[in-house]
């Protein structure tokens, strides 16, 4: 049941550092951050790491596994090889802070930028009522954990430091597009969507979906509707058509090509 | 010294249910208002709630008011509770949810376009505001997104590690950036405690690290009081396989959907754990505990949902019976029940967490469950109308403060707790500072004290590892102050306690002070212990069996201790002083909710 693991931690600071090679004891049933959590123990008392609830519900453990963004603590052993490597560094769209603790603020910045949910009145007797089929759109928007996978891997902003003061990343398209399809609220966000928010940079390549743990469709059902909505606002259809047609990289309001 | 300083009216520290809504009552208030946290903003622990926030707004059932809901409450809490806190609660609450949405919160609806209720255990009727099962998260980023929305400052990554006082009471609190290891200091006449609680104390739990007690220690070292110490809940239902997901919570809304526990045998065993105390109102047949989910007005509840104290010993029996399931827990089934789509409906964050972390498929297989360390009861013993502790200035709200839930906490209470006490907390602390502002200073040499206090693990070489002191802690309290509690086991326990905080004082940490967890940890050990300590002492001495509190010794109510309270605090020589404390009278006009029909 018991084995031990090769794992390769990256450690270090803003000023640099290295992978590091560990062998650690892995049990039946463990995850990434269980093995993390004994090297910490046994091996490296100042290994720095974010956690909370360690049950995929709080988004605070997320890091970079063989390469791909994850949630620590829901990338079970099992999923490895015994003899395989496992490769573990911090999320590379964010500054390093220390070993696999980041510097998100820019997340918190984008967050505070929001234009605020403003709801209509509350009818007479004192309730808002809503249909469970009209808040379920949002509602899947808000199962959102913010635990920046979609940020991180997002190639507009991944390698693209300067992109970053323009394009807020698709965790902050889908919180516009909740808002916008919000049944109680009243403010129209689509100009800002477009002007503030980069919503043209996104080419819809959905890599943001591919990693959300918690399986939200932000590019189908979030984006592309956000983006159709700006369109009809925006655009007289057949202005809109033409430039679909003639469309190339750089065009006005579609931003510049990430690639 | 190199210090970082702030000026506050009120600083609330811990940005969770009870944390952000403190804050966002005292700026509204008009309070220059500071939100400290030890995580980043959204990560708090409210965030793991599943089920649901209680309030009777009958939305689903007329018949349902605070009466019902108060009622209930103090009954779950075998009538330990503070009678006025559990009135506010009850009647508070529905206002507290109805703003919510006008907040931005999105909760399930009834098909009158209202927002939908469900039952869970002890509740008379359906009354938990709920979306799916993730409703901690829709709690919190809805506090969170208001707070923001408003500008109140949010100081994240960053722990206190005093509470600084004068003669006259608070003056402000001193912490460290995680981020750094650099020092902060808050001027403020007004904390706000709304820190959560004590699971990290206990080897198998349902709480994340932050959970060490800091509040409770860093009040009790103020000169505040805790109440109901001894008050531990046990959650029925926690993960216990595979080990490294041990505790994790598996929500009572499996049970309030229809989901029934099973022992080896197969048998619906809580039939044979229906106390006298709720028999009246608890279903003798499984064909009436099934009707009850359609018809509640000719039908009693499953005995699956009688409050968890009662569910967890149960369980606890049926295992050490030899009725258990493969990995020494119970079964959970709702697969057999109800219809897969139902179930991913209604319990998403279930369906995943056990395909992901055990492979299992709750559409078609039972869960295996035990108990697992979910709340402490026990918290700072406050003024039930303004959450103010006996030390001018210091406020607490949430699970924090103690009395609201007396002996045990119904499901869905902790939620509206939270809204209900964060909220008047926020008041009080914003109308302190009014009378207080200008006042207070901070005191350079407890500066000077707090600073050195926090940098001593470093100056030590060669001490032991604070990880194998923690593990000793939680392994001591696991075997010695868990479900079922003797006196001999616990004397041991505070044996072990005391040489736990010799060996915590000699520690050593490696590396520097940026965002080091051993040093972290070093620092959070003596708040773990000063409150392991407050539970056994008080576990000890209150020599009966009541809610969470569960003595094989002493194994029946006493009629003595209905009327008592157990009240710690520090005694001059910094040792945990225990005292018995009447019990509020309730009022003639409350006391009479308890002889209506059941």
């Amino acid at each position: 049941m018991s084995y031990d693991a090769r794992f390769r931690v990256w450690r270090g600071d803003a000023s640099g550092g290295d992978l590091q090679d560990f062998t650690v004891a892995v049990h039946e049933g463990e995850v990434v951050l269980d093995v993390v959590h004994r090297l910490q123990a046994t091996q490296a008392g100042d290994l720095a790491v974010r956690w909370n609830c360690k049950a995929g519900k709080c988004g605070s453990c997320s890091a970079e596994i063989n390469g791909r963004p994850r949630l620590m603590c829901m990338t079970r052993m099992s999923t490895f090889g015994e003899d395989e490597t496992v490769t573990v560094t911090p999320l590379r769209g964010f500054p390093v802070i220390r070993d696999l603790v980041t510097d998100v603020s820019f997340n918190y910045d984008k967050a505070a930028q929001v234009p605020a949910f403003t709801p209509r009145p509350r009818d007479p007797d004192g309730n808002h009522r809503m249909q469970q089929v009209d808040v379920e759109r949002s509602q899947e928007f808000r199962k959102c954990i913010e635990c920046w996978l979609c940020q991180d891997t997002c190639h507009v902003i991944r390698d693209h430091e300067e992109n970053k003061a323009a394009f807020a990343g698709p965790r902050f398209l889908i919180r516009l597009a909740e808002l916008d399809m919000h049944p109680l609220d009243v403010v129209d966000r689509r100009d800002a969507a477009q002007d503030s928010f980069g919503l043209g940079y996104c080419n819809i390549t959905k890599c943001c979906s591919e990693v959300c743990p918690e399986g939200i469709h932000l590019t189908d059902n979030g984006i592309i509707p956000l983006k159709e909505r700006v369109v009809d606002r925006r655009f007289d259809p057949l202005t809109w058509l033409g430039s679909r047609i003639g469309r190339r990289r750089g065009d006005p309001g579609q931003g510049p090509s990430p690639k | 010294m190199e210090l970082e300083r702030h000026e506050y009216d009120v600083v609330v520290v811990g940005a969770g249910g009870a944390g952000l809504r403190a804050a966002i009552a005292a700026h509204e208030q008009g309070a220059r208002t500071a939100v400290v946290c030890k995580s980043l903003l959204g990560k708090a622990h409210t965030v793991m709630a599943e089920g649901g926030i209680a309030a009777a707004m009958a939305n689903l059932y007329p018949e349902d008011n605070w009466r019902v809901h108060f009622r209930d409450t103090m009954r779950g809490g075998k009538m330990l509770n503070h009678w006025r806190m559990a009135q506010l609660h009850a009647q508070e609450a529905p206002d507290r949810v109805r703003e919510l949405e006008d907040w931005g919160a999105l909760f399930d609806r009834t098909p009158d376009g209202l927002i939908s209720q469900r039952d869970f255990g002890g509740h008379r009727y359906a009354r938990l505001a709920h979306v799916g099962d993730r409703t901690g998260l829709e709690l919190i980023r809805t506090l969170q997104q208001r707070t923001v929305a408003l500008g109140i400052d949010v100081f994240m990554e960053c722990t206190i590690t005093r509470l600084l006082t004068d003669d006259e009471g608070v003056t402000g609190a001193f912490g460290y950036w995680r981020e750094s290891g650099r020092f902060v200091a808050w001027q403020a006449p007004s904390v706000v405690l709304a820190t959560g609680g004590i699971g990290k104390s206990y080897k198998v739990t349902s709480n994340s690290w932050e959970y060490t007690g800091d509040g409770h220690s860093l009040a009790l070292q103020a000169g505040a009081t805790l109440v109901n110490m001894e008050f531990v809940q046990f959650h029925p239902t926690g993960m216990v396989w595979p080990p490294s997901v041990r505790g994790i919570l598996v929500t009572e809304s499996v049970r309030g959907d229809g989901g029934v526990l099973r022992n080896s045998a197969g048998n619906r065993f809580m039939f044979d754990y229906i106390p006298d105390f709720f028999r009246k109102e608890t279903a003798e047949t499984e064909d009436e505990a099934d009707r009850w989910y359609e018809d509640k007005k000719n039908n009693r509840r499953p005995p699956e949902l009688l409050p968890r104290d009662e569910v967890a010993r149960a369980i606890n029996s049926e295992v050490k019976a030899g009725r258990g399931s493969p990995h020494g827990g119970v079964f959970l089934d709702i697969a057999s029940r109800r219809s897969p789509e139902y179930i991913r409906k209604r319990l998403p964050s279930m369906y995943h967490q056990f395909k992901e972390l055990a492979e299992v498929d709750i559409t078609a297989d039972p869960m295996e469950v035990g108990p697992t360390c979910h709340y402490v009861m026990g918290g700072v013993e406050v003024d039930p109308d303004t959450e103010a502790s006996r030390v001018p200035g210091l406020f607490a709200a949430g699970e924090v403060a103690g009395g609201m839930h007396g002996s045990n906490r119904l499901g869905g209470n902790s939620l509206s707790d939270l809204l209900v006490f964060g909220r008047r907390a926020g008041l009080a602390a914003a109308e302190h500072a009014v009378k207080r502002s200008g006042a207070v200073a901070l005191a350079e040499a407890d500066l000077v004290e707090a600073a050195r206090a926090a940098l001593a693990p470093f100056e030590r070489e060669g001490g032991e590892n604070p990880y194998t002191v923690q593990h000793d802690l939680q392994q001591t309290m696991h075997d010695l102050v868990g479900i079922i509690r003797t006196a001999p086991e616990m004397e041991q326990a505070l044996a072990r306690i005391a040489e736990l905080q010799e060996r915590v004082a000699t520690l050593s940490v490696e590396g520097h002070r940026q965002y080091n967890p051993g040093w972290h940890l070093a620092l959070d050990l003596p708040h773990m212990l000063l409150v392991s300590e407050c539970i056994a002492r008080a576990a000890l001495a209150r020599e009966e069996s009541r809610g969470g509190h569960t003595r094989d010794d002493f194994p029946a109510t006493d009629a003595g201790w209905a009327r008592t309270n157990l009240i710690c605090s520090r005694a001059p020589d910094g040792s945990v002083a225990l005292a018995r404390q009447p019990l509020p009278e309730m009022p003639a006009e409350l006391a009479e909710i308890f002889e209506e029909t059941a």
